[in-house]
């Protein structure tokens, strides 16, 4: 019943685990989470396309995976439509009946064809991660099973895989009849939902849609989604960006939306040690000078010192520096880092979405 | 730092007495606000009359006194000292009261004291049931379908209209003290009295009772200007109806989605929000196991038990916090005590799990109920950590001492019957995982366990995995292969278990972060579940010492021994260059990481101590400050290459093995009753005979008097030496002569030939067990044979070796002391004779391990004044037991005063036990024992103008109205009678005359001695010095070096 499974490292550890979901292998780098609840959450979270994730929480699967629920085609319950890891990597594997279970999570990641490995000391391996910064590595199913490298997860468009081909409208019948244009960079569905609450429709639109194509949909305002990989390879979506934000409509940027903006307006992003994964991470608004505990999903920064121009910061994190947020000089266009749409995670920021709609509204009115 | 300039001085509240529902987590969070107050450059004034606590020497405070914690003592203490602040949040619900008091009878205004952290309107609005439900329905909180009553009709027919069954709370109480769960009205009726006796604000609430929900419970920090994190959440394993004192709890939780653990941490936040929080508060939901609905049930604004415990879960410290909080910090100003790199400002992630059981003395009480309910009646607690659950939930019923080693227990191997362990499980009884293992044994279904405990599936299937573990390998009788064994350690269980020695453990650390940011401190934990070591213990310091703490609180067994374990960790730095601490009770001070450079949250067997003595290459162990665990297990780690630290484990075996000690006290000549060590019932009957009744009987290697007994003749021996099946052929029972007489006792330290010692007087006369008894220092009676005891006390230093701590007990009768007990270890009352003469005899005894003393022979440190300590007990809270004393101790903590005469100290020492208050009207006295001093206590009271009372079954010659059973218990409601004085146990004929007098809260003294010596003190002079002023200046001994 059980069957042995390999975690590779990169540089030739090797460590024995036990396999469950899909007996196929998986390659990627090697992120961790230190969340301790939502994995159905983190699992479809498509900031995490193609990487392999390891829980710093030892039991995981506790409450299975559940039944899904929607709303006006928007998951309430999921960030996606599949799990997005492409592998996971836990130390302790769980199962138990729920009220609103559907499958175990082993069984779901059968579903999904994505592997996971179990009974690895994740504490040690996070340790590692955190020494050497981060480190490609894979599921192997055997011992001797070929140590094939990840695709170059920094130099591919990995964006395109996760954002939608074509356009996606989600029409708000009870709402204020306006629309909201939201550029998916592979996009969580806890967005949507904060969008579709405000009273706004939804058109959903592919990473690489032109400035005209997006105008067409006369939006109130622009939102750019989080997304996975390097957002210095996305080209074509941060000189839209530019393009857009010359409009003045009121634009949104969080996460890779964030890392867009600022590499738009000539600022620069990099690659960090190993990321900010979690979801206990403070943040410090510098206008109000209040503390927000957010959730967090990144690997590439930027820094206080460096705000582009024609922007004040408005979040940093208080542990390390990173610019957590910034607002345009004529508020215009306001970003944030981290998820104020939380799942998994708090909802001590959805503020942030309160304060951007006003916006978006006194912007209508003009 | 925003606003206000900070505090000069600050008074702090503790929380008096160990007592049910407060114990050592309060000397804990004390200590940390005084660690801070210390860090700011503030004085702090300190008023807790627990003198075994850490928070009560001046290595902690600037400023002490001894008093009892209320109002009256606290205004004496703000008018000499002149504090400009107050934090009342540390010191409990005791603490919180009084601040209340102080604050709305206008003395803080009057002497311009301000009031730290949260403000009296908003703790007030959280302790009123009727208030906070209000409140919360204000702020869009849900609550459940609720109302509150000022009367008996007012509730009945609150429940009415709720609908039955409902949960009956009570504001402003402690432990859940009054409350009940009503199935219908009568059961309502019954409980309503004493509902309403409980409430100091006369108000009890009818809930909806929502049987069979999880109870969740969040710590909220909240700054001055509204940042708010959750630092912990703990999942309560126990359903609603146990009240989380009695739970086993986890944390983090595992049973919650990221919906359900979000809603309710958002409403947590706001519960905060609504009282307007400064510091840290605990709220408790209920969840229902079936949908998302949940409810808000309370919140306790200031520290508590389950801020100790997240503390210890989390790593993150926060009374510690809160303290800087109240001192107007923001949360993100204040570091991370452990990465040293980040802010407070954030949520504790886990990369373990912990598992808190609670842990029972219910048995040393007669007539309790052992149901569990919404009332607390533990007296500890144990938190395990592990890397996975099962992990976890092994060590920590192991941790309990309960002779459960996880599956190996009693009831596992039991023969119960099916409908038995049904009626244990639905029953709540204690322990409910040792019926629910048993269940699984039987072959009984999860779902079927998990509807008759209450408890989620999640954790049912997880026993069953371990009782699955162990079945499988009890039939295979074969070796177990390596990866079997490997698998078996990874889920808990013992050496022992596996029958074989296995290798070490990995050593982890805890983070705060889950090992996002490096730790900067040693918090340690020992896992099979990892393949790597956080941190290799350094060879390169080769003077190491591991210092055994307590364990889990039990009766006889408490803050006295944190410590004395504190203590050792301080002193034996002077000799080693590093020193560790191994302890796993979360209520403790010693448990705090910040203490050490090494702190193993570990647990105490030979096993654990014996494997991190080597994988942390410690060259010592010290194992005489942890009471009888550390004791215990001296021998054992001995003979397995141990290198203790003081006496030899040979010489403790000695005194602990009853025969062996009996036959060294006769070869050095030192007085003793007769004894026998008997195997059979002959050789007792015909030993009895001999030498008359009452004959004493114990076994061995035993503290706070399990088991002890007094037989008054053979028919009383004879049951019970059947019923607690006490002679074996490897152990028999030593039978002795009971001497009826007055008790002292000489608490020492040793250098191997000579003695410092001090001398403590009982009040009460023998028979009664020392952790009962009021004792008095120095003894004031002119007949105590003094030298000899002194001379006793030597002869064994010598004999024996010992270079440490030790207590030694005598019985005096004419003039003659017996020895009934010698302790080659940290004793109860060491924090107590230690502080009345101002020295730590731990330190003296640290050092008469390394170097001779100056002085030779027994040496007696002068006292400048009296001191006496009194026993709490906690009659209200035990429903059903009878309240007597006897030779088993039933006390769970102490207080102390000293006083310039023995009356001043006694009454002060007395009055700062709950709930001693001195008689108004009148009081009962009655009894068949000790009656010359019941009839004086009358004769006094009478002529200070205090009404007495006796009834007509038990009457005592002096008191002036004689009374039935029923109209004494009648006068009782009446207020005529505030105190009852009486003697010995009478329980056929006064069982329901004490009990009504326990759950109307009322004082009760139980021995006519006491009495006696408290009717002379009532009207005493009472002095409120601060405790220099109590002890001599520079006359006592300083250790040589």
């Amino acid at each position: 019943m059980e069957k042995r499974a390999y975690l590779y490292t990169g540089d030739g550890i090797l460590l024995e685990g036990k396999g469950f979901g899909s007996s196929k292998i998986a390659s990627g780098e090697l992120v961790f989470s230190t969340a301790m609840n939502g994995y159905p959450e983190s699992l479809t979270d498509p900031s995490y396309f193609g990487q392999i994730l390891v829980l710093t929480n030892p039991l995981i699967g506790n409450y299975g995976v559940p039944n899904e629920i929607s709303s006006h085609g928007i998951l309430q319950n999921f960030e996606s439509e599949k799990i997005m890891v492409a592998g996971l990597v836990i130390s302790d594997l769980n199962d138990a009946p729920k009220w609103n279970k559907r499958l175990s999570l082993d069984a779901w990641l059968k579903e999904n064809g994505i592997p996971g490995i179990y009974g690895i000391d994740t504490r040690a391996l996070t340790l590692l991660i955190r020494n050497k910064g981060a480190i490609n590595g894979g599921i192997l199913q055997s011992r001797n099973a070929s140590k094939q490298r990840s695709e170059d997860y920094e130099k591919n468009n990995i964006v395109k895989a996760v954002s939608t081909a074509k356009p996606i409208i989600y029409k708000n019948k009870a709402g204020n009849g306006k629309t909201a244009a939201v550029i998916d960079l592979g996009l969580k569905h806890g967005l949507l939902s904060e969008i579709f609450s405000k009273g706004y429709s939804i058109c959903r639109l592919p990473y690489d849609s032109k400035a005209d194509e997006v105008l067409s949909y006369k939006p109130s305002c622009i939102i750019y989604s989080n997304g996975p990989g390097n957002p210095n390879v996305i080209t074509k979506t941060i000189s839209t960006f530019t393009e857009l934000s010359e409009t003045g409509i009121p634009m949104l940027g969080i996460c890779l939306g964030h890392q867009v903006a600022v590499l738009a307006n000539g600022g620069s992003m990099q690659k960090m040690k190993f990321g900010h994964r979690a979801i206990n991470k403070p943040v410090i608004d510098l206008v109000s000078k209040r503390a927000y505990i957010t959730t967090h999903n990144h690997g590439y920064a930027a820094y206080l010192n460096e705000i582009p121009k024609g922007f004040k910061p408005w979040f940093i994190s208080p542990d390390d520096g990173v610019l957590e947020g910034m607002v345009s000089n004529d508020g215009n266009v306001m970003t944030v880092q981290f998820h104020p749409e939380a799942k998994p995670g708090t909802h001590d920021t959805s503020f942030i979405f309160d304060i951007f709609f006003k916006k978006v509204g006194k912007h209508a009115r003009r | 730092m925003q606003g206000d300039k900070k505090p000069r001085k600050v008074l702090v509240l503790g929380s008096g007495p160990i007592k049910i529902a407060e114990a050592a987590e309060f000397d804990y969070s004390g200590s940390q606000a005084l660690k801070v107050l210390r860090e700011e450059g503030i004085k702090s004034i300190l008023i807790n009359p627990n003198v075994a606590t850490f928070q009560t020497s001046y290595a902690s405070a600037d400023r002490i006194y001894l008093l009892p914690v209320n109002a009256e003592t606290a205004e004496r203490v703000i008018a000499s000292e002149k504090p400009d602040a107050i934090l009342m949040g540390f010191g409990g619900q005791t603490a919180l009261s009084c601040g209340i008091e102080l604050y709305e009878s206008g003395v803080l205004e009057k002497h311009g004291v301000k009031v730290l952290g949260t403000q009296v309107k908003g703790i007030k609005s959280a302790l009123s049931r009727e208030e906070f439900r209000r409140l919360m329905i204000k702020s869009e909180i849900p609550v459940p379908p609720s109302a509150s009553a000022k009367t008996e009709k007012e509730a009945l027919d609150a429940a009415k209209k709720i609908g039955y069954p409902v949960m009956m709370r009570v504001s402003f109480n402690l432990g859940g003290r009054g409350s009940a769960v009503a199935r219908n009205r009568t059961e309502l009726e019954k409980e309503l009295k004493r509902a309403f006796a409980n409430s100091v604000i006369n108000e009890v609430l009818v809930e909806k009772y929502l049987s069979g929900w999880k109870e969740i419970e969040y710590e909220v920090m909240r700054d001055a200007y509204g940042n708010a994190a959750v630092t912990a959440c703990i999942e309560n394993l126990d359903p609603m109806g146990v009240h989380t004192g009695e739970s086993v709890a986890i944390s983090p939780s595992q049973t919650l989605d990221n919906y359900e653990f979000q809603a309710m941490r958002t409403m947590a936040i706001r519960v905060a929000e609504s009282i307007d929080l400064v510091g840290e508060c605990n709220v408790q939901f209920a969840i229902d196991k079936r949908s998302y609905k949940f409810y808000v049930i309370e919140t306790n604004p200031r520290m508590s038990r389950s801020s100790a415990l997240a503390s210890k879960a989390t790593g993150y410290p926060l009374a510690y916090v809160s303290a800087k909080l109240a001192l107007g910090y923001a949360l993100y100003e204040v570091k991370n005590l452990i990465s040293k790199a980040t802010t407070s400002f954030f949520e504790p992630s886990l990369d373990y799990v912990i598992v808190k059981m609670p842990r029972w003395d219910l048995k040393k009480f007669d007539g309790v109920s052992n149901a569990l309910g919404t009332e607390m009646k533990s007296i500890g607690e144990v938190m395990a950590i592990g890397r996975n659950f099962t992990e976890a939930f092994q060590k920590a019923v192991r941790m309990l001492d309960i002779d459960a080693s996880g599956i190996s227990n009693g009831i596992y191997k039991s023969r119960m019957r099916h409908d038995e362990i049904i009626s244990a499980l639905s029953g709540h009884k204690p322990y409910w995982f040792l019926y629910a293992m048993k269940a699984i044994k039987e072959g009984m279904k999860t779902e079927e366990i998990s509807k008759h405990s209450g408890v989620d599936i999640f954790y049912i299937s997880k026993l069953k995995e371990l009782v699955e573990c162990a079945s499988a390998q009890s039939q295979r009788h074969k070796k177990l292969s390596p990866r079997e064994k490997h698998n078996m350690k990874r889920l808990g269980f013992t050496d022992y278990e596996l029958g074989c020695n296995t290798s070490f453990p990995v050593i982890k650390q805890i983070d705060t972060l889950a090992g996002e940011f490096p730790a900067r401190a040693n918090y340690l934990y020992t896992t099979y579940d990892g393949t790597s070591d956080d941190l290799k213990p350094k060879s390169s310091i080769p003077n190491g010492l591991l210092v055994m703490g307590a364990g889990v609180f039990r009766i006889g067994v408490s803050v006295e021994f944190d410590w004395s374990a504190m203590a050792i960790a301080s002193f034996a730095k002077k000799y080693f260059d590093r020193v560790a601490m191994i302890n796993y009770n979360p209520e403790t001070v010693s448990t705090d990481w910040d203490n050490f450079k090494e702190l193993y949250f570990e647990e105490l067997n030979e096993e654990t101590v014996s494997k991190l003595y080597k994988m942390g290459k410690f060259s010592s162990v010290a194992t005489f400050a942890g009471g009888q665990i550390g004791n215990s297990l001296s021998r054992t780690l001995e003979s397995k290459g141990v290198k203790l630290l003081g006496t030899s484990g040979a010489s403790v075996d000695i005194a602990e093995d009853r025969e062996k000690f009996s036959m060294l006290a006769e070869r050095l000549a030192v007085r003793q009753p007769e004894w026998i060590a008997a195997k059979t019932m002959p050789e007792m009957r015909k030993f009895a005979n001999e030498v008359g009744f009452p004959v004493m009987v114990r076994p061995s290697y035993v503290l706070g008097g399990t088991s002890m007994f007094i037989a008054n003749d053979w028919d009383e021996l004879k049951d019970y030496i059947n019923g607690a099946a006490l002679l074996s052929k490897s152990h028999p029972a030593v039978i002795s002569k009971f001497i009826k007489g007055i008790e002292a006792e000489m608490d020492c330290a040793s250098d191997g030939s000579n003695v410092i010692g001090i001398t403590m007087q009982h009040i009460e006369e023998t028979g009664v067990h020392s952790g009962d008894a009021t004792i008095l220092t120095p003894f004031n009676d002119a007949s105590m044979p003094y030298g000899t005891m002194s001379e006793y006390a030597l002869r064994f230093a010598n004999e024996l070796s010992i270079k440490g701590p030790f207590n030694i007990q005598f019985a005096v009768a004419d003039g003659i002391p017996y020895i009934i007990e010698l302790n080659l270890r940290a004793s109860r009352s060491m924090p107590f004779s230690s502080k009345s003469v101002g020295i730590n005899l731990i330190e003296h005894a640290v050092d008469g391990i390394f170097s001779k003393y100056k002085k030779s022979g027994f040496f007696e440190p002068k006292h400048a004044s009296y001191m006496v300590k009194s026993p709490q007990f906690a009659w209200s809270q035990l429903r059903g037991s009878y309240p007597a004393l006897g030779p088993d101790m039933r006390s769970t903590g102490e207080s102390a005063a000293y006083g310039h005469t023995l009356e001043d100290a006694l009454l002060k020492s007395w009055l700062g036990v709950q709930p001693n208050r001195v008689p108004s009207a009148g009081v009962l006295i009655y009894g068949e024992s000790n009656t010359d001093s019941l009839k004086r206590s009358a004769r006094l009271l009478e002529k200070i103008g205090i009404s007495t009372y006796t009834i007509e079954t038990h009457p005592v010659d002096g008191a002036t109205r004689q009374l039935t059973l029923s109209g004494a218990m009648n006068s009782i409601n009446m207020k005529k009678i505030n105190a009852i004085f009486t003697d010995g146990a009478i329980k056929s004929s006064d069982y329901k005359l004490r009990r009504y007098a326990a759950d109307m809260n009322l004082p009760l003294v139980l021995n006519g001695r006491l009495g006696f010596a408290l009717s002379k003190a009532f009207k005493a002079k009472l002095s409120y010095g601060e405790m220099s002023e109590y002890i001599c200046k520079g006359g006592n001994i300083r250790p040589s070096k």
